[in-house]
C-alpha cells in the first residue's frame, strides 16, 4: 500500500482537510465503550477453547525487552525463549517476534535466524519520540539495516495534541517509506492522548498513512493497553477494512500480564474485528511477563497440576 | 439476644486471602452447625452461620498470595517476626470472649472448657512468638569439620506451606499448626476444620489487624479433600502439613505431594476412633513443628590466616 487508500484520498490533501475528516469521525461513547469491553471480558473460556486461546496468545506475543540495562546476553536469552518458550514441552508454539531497541536488533536477528520468529525494533526516538525527523528516520534505517522485520514507531504526541495532524501523518508516511519491506507498527501512546476521541483520530491518521499495525502504547507510561482502548482500535481497523478493503493489524502493549487478560483481548478481537484478525499476522501482544503466565496455565492444562514460577524462566 | 426487641446482626463469615476477606470464588457457602452434644438434641446441631465453601481456584489464589508474601516475611528479621506474632496474641486476648463463644459452640464444650482452650491457644501463640529468634541456634550452628574451614549451618524457611488444620480442635489445634509454620518465616495456606471453621475465619480478622502482612496466612474453609488435593499437587507449594487429613486422604495427598518433592508432615495417629485429633493439643508441643518446615543452608568458609596461624578453629 503506497500511500493513502483511494477512498480517503482527499482526507489528507491538506491540514484543514485532515482536521475536517478527523473531527467528522463519530464521537466515542465512552461509557458505552467501557461497558462493552467489560461485558465481553466476562465470557467464560474453558477446556479446549482455553487451550486454543493459550496457544494462540503465545503465538501472538512480541516478547519484549526495552530497558536501559539490556545486554546482548539478555537479548539472546529472550530470543531463545521466543523460539522455544517451554523446553519441557515441544508442542508449545513459538512467539511471533522479539521486540528490542535498534542497537540490539542485529543481536536479536542473529539469535532467531531461521526460526521464523520475527525481529521487531522500536525506533523514532522511542519512547518519547522527541527528536528531529532526520534523527528518527536514521533510527529507522539503522534498525532495518540491522535486520529488523518490523518497526515500532511512536507518533509525535506533541504535534498531535497541539492539533498539527498533518505533521503526524507526514511523519508516519516518511517512516513508512524508510521501512522498505519491514512492517510498520504505529504507537499512539494512548495514555497520553487523554480522550477516546483522540485515540480514534490517531488510529485513522495511522491507517491513512499506511501503518501495517496500530499499537496502543509503549509500556512506559502509567496507562497502557486497556480492553476499552483496544476495542476502540479494533473498531477502527474493522471500519477501515470495510471502507478500503485494506486489513491492518492491532497490537495492545503494556500491562497485559495474565492469561485471563490475554483471553479477554482475544474475545474482543473475535467479537469486534472478527476471526480474520485471530492470527499472529494481524494481532499481537506487546508483553514480557505474560508469556510466563501463559506457560504456567498451559502446564496446568496438560498436567492437571497448578504450576509455579520455578518452572518457567525468570525473564 | 437478651433484648427481644432487637434484631441480631448476623455475621457473614468470609475467607482470608492475601490480607483481604473475599467470598469463595465459586459463590458457594455451607451451613455450620453446633456440635450435636452442645445442642443437646440428636442429629443435626443448631445453625450457627454460613461459611464459604472454597473451590480449587480459591486455593490457587491463596497460593499466589502466599508466594507474594514470602519474600517480605521470610526476609524480615526474626526479632521483628516475634514482635508481630506477639501482637497477634495481644489482639487475641482482646477478642477472647468471641473465641470462647465460637469454640464452645463449634466443639460442644462448656464455657469454662472452651475458655481454657482459648487461653491455652493464646499462650501457645506467645510461646511460638518467642521461638522466632531462637530456633536458629537450636536447628543450626557451627559444625566441626576436618579442615581449615568455618562450617556454619542455618535453618531457612522452606516457602509456602499448605496446612490442613485439625478437624476437632478448632482453635487450639489451629493455632498449634499455624504459629510454628509462620514463626520461622514460611507463609501458610490453611484449610480450616470442615465442621468447625468459624474460629479459624475469625482468626483471619485478628491477623488482619495485627501487623501480619497480607498473604502470610491465608485461611480457607470448605470440604477438606476438595481444597487439599490441588494444594498437594501444586508445583508452587513447598510443604504440606497433613494434620487434618484422615488416613485415606493423607495417603492420597502424600502421593500427590511427591511430584515436586514437597516436605510432608504426617503426624502418626494415636487415636483412630475419630472422636478426637491424633495429637493432644494441650500437651507441650516441642519444636518438631518448627523444624519440620525448614531447609538447612550450610556455608563453608576458609579460615585463612586464622588457620595458618595455628588457631584452633
Amino acid at each position: 500500500m503506497p500511500t493513502t487508500a483511494p477512498a480517503f484520498a482527499d482526507a489528507t490533501a491538506s491540514d484543514s482537510a485532515l482536521r475536517r475528516f478527523l473531527f467528522g469521525l463519530p464521537g466515542v461513547d465512552a461509557v458505552g465503550l467501557e461497558a462493552r469491553a467489560a461485558s465481553l471480558g466476562t465470557r467464560s473460556i474453558k477446556t479446549t477453547a482455553k487451550a486454543y486461546a493459550i496457544d494462540l496468545a503465545i503465538s501472538m506475543i512480541d516478547l519484549t525487552t526495552l530497558e536501559g540495562a539490556d545486554t546482548p546476553g539478555k537479548v539472546r536469552a529472550l530470543a531463545a525463549k521466543a523460539v522455544n518458550p517451554d523446553p519441557t514441552d515441544r508442542t508449545t508454539p513459538r512467539t511471533a517476534a522479539v521486540c528490542v531497541y535498534p542497537d540490539m536488533a542485529s543481536t536479536a536477528a542473529a539469535a532467531v535466524a531461521g526460526s521464523g520468529v520475527k525481529v521487531a525494533s522500536v525506533a523514532t526516538a522511542f519512547p518519547a519520540g522527541r527528536a528531529a525527523l532526520d534523527v528518527k528516520l536514521a533510527d529507522v534505517r539503522d534498525a532495518v539495516a540491522a535486520g529488523a522485520d518490523e518497526i515500532d514507531m511512536v507518533i509525535d504526541r506533541g504535534a498531535f495534541l497541539s492539533g498539527r495532524f498533518l505533521k503526524v501523518y507526514e511523519e508516519i508516511l516518511a517512516v513508512k517509506a524508510e521501512c522498505g519491506p519491514a512492517r510498520l507498527k504505529v504507537i499512539f501512546e494512548t495514555g497520553e492522548l487523554s480522550t477516546y476521541d483522540n485515540i480514534r483520530r490517531a488510529s485513522w491518521i495511522g491507517m491513512l498513512a499506511g501503518a501495517d499495525f496500530i499499537k496502543t502504547s509503549t509500556g512506559k507510561v502509567a496507562t497502557n493497553a486497556t480492553p476499552a482502548n483496544t476495542l476502540l482500535m479494533l473498531e477502527a481497523v474493522r471500519d477501515f477494512r470495510a471502507a478500503t478493503g485494506v486489513q491492518i493489524g492491532v497490537k495492545p502493549a503494556g500491562g497485559i500480564r495474565t492469561t485471563k487478560d490475554a483471553v479477554k483481548f482475544l474475545v474482543l478481537v473475535n467479537e469486534t474485528a472478527g476471526e480474520d484478525w485471530l492470527d499472529p499476522h494481524w494481532f499481537r501482544f506487546g508483553a514480557s511477563s505474560l508469556l510466563n503466565d501463559l506457560l504456567m496455565q498451559r502446564q496446568k492444562l496438560s498436567t492437571g497440576r497448578y504450576s509455579g514460577p520455578d518452572y518457567v524462566t525468570v525473564d | 439476644m437478651s433484648d427481644n426487641n432487637r434484631l441480631g446482626v448476623f455475621k457473614t463469615y468470609k475467607l482470608y486471602v492475601g490480607g483481604k476477606f473475599p467470598r469463595s470464588e465459586s459463590g458457594r457457602v455451607y451451613e455450620v452447625t453446633t456440635k450435636t452434644s452442645a445442642a443437646g438434641t440428636a442429629g443435626k446441631g443448631q445453625w450457627l452461620a454460613n461459611a464459604p465453601q472454597s473451590s480449587r481456584k480459591d486455593a490457587r489464589d491463596a497460593v499466589v498470595a502466599a508466594r507474594k508474601a514470602f519474600g517480605g516475611w521470610s526476609g524480615a528479621t526474626a526479632y521483628n517476626r516475634g514482635q508481630v506474632l506477639y501482637r497477634v496474641a495481644e489482639m487475641l486476648e482482646g477478642r477472647k470472649e468471641q473465641f470462647v463463644r465460637e469454640v464452645a459452640a463449634s466443639e460442644g464444650l462448656s464455657k469454662s472448657k472452651a475458655a481454657a482452650a482459648v487461653d491455652a491457644a493464646i499462650d501457645r501463640w506467645v510461646w511460638y512468638a518467642g521461638w522466632t529468634d531462637k530456633i536458629g541456634q537450636i536447628a543450626g550452628g557451627a559444625n566441626p569439620v576436618a579442615g581449615p574451614f568455618f562450617n556454619l549451618s542455618t535453618p531457612e524457611p522452606t516457602g509456602v506451606v499448605a496446612v490442613l488444620a485439625p478437624q476437632k480442635s478448632s482453635f487450639l489445634g489451629l493455632v498449634s499448626v499455624i504459629a510454628p509454620v509462620i514463626a520461622t518465616g514460611n507463609t501458610a495456606v490453611v484449610i480450616a476444620s470442615a465442621d468447625a471453621p468459624l474460629p479459624a475465619l475469625s482468626l483471619g480478622e485478628v491477623l488482619a489487624t495485627s501487623d501480619v502482612p497480607g498473604g502470610v496466612v491465608n485461611i480457607l474453609s470448605g470440604v477438606t479433600a476438595e481444597i487439599a488435593a490441588p494444594l498437594a499437587a501444586h508445583q508452587d507449594v513447598n510443604a504440606i502439613d497433613l494434620t487434618g487429613a484422615d488416613a485415606e486422604l493423607a495417603k492420597e495427598l502424600e502421593i500427590a505431594a511427591a511430584d515436586n518433592l514437597k516436605r510432608v508432615l504426617r503426624p502418626q495417629p494415636v487415636d483412630t476412633d475419630g472422636a478426637s485429633d491424633s495429637e493432644d493439643w494441650l500437651a507441650s508441643p516441642g519444636t518438631h513443628r518448627l523444624t519440620a518446615f525448614l531447609e538447612t543452608k550450610t556455608v563453608w568458609h576458609p579460615t585463612g590466616a586464622l588457620g595458618a596461624a595455628g588457631s584452633s578453629y
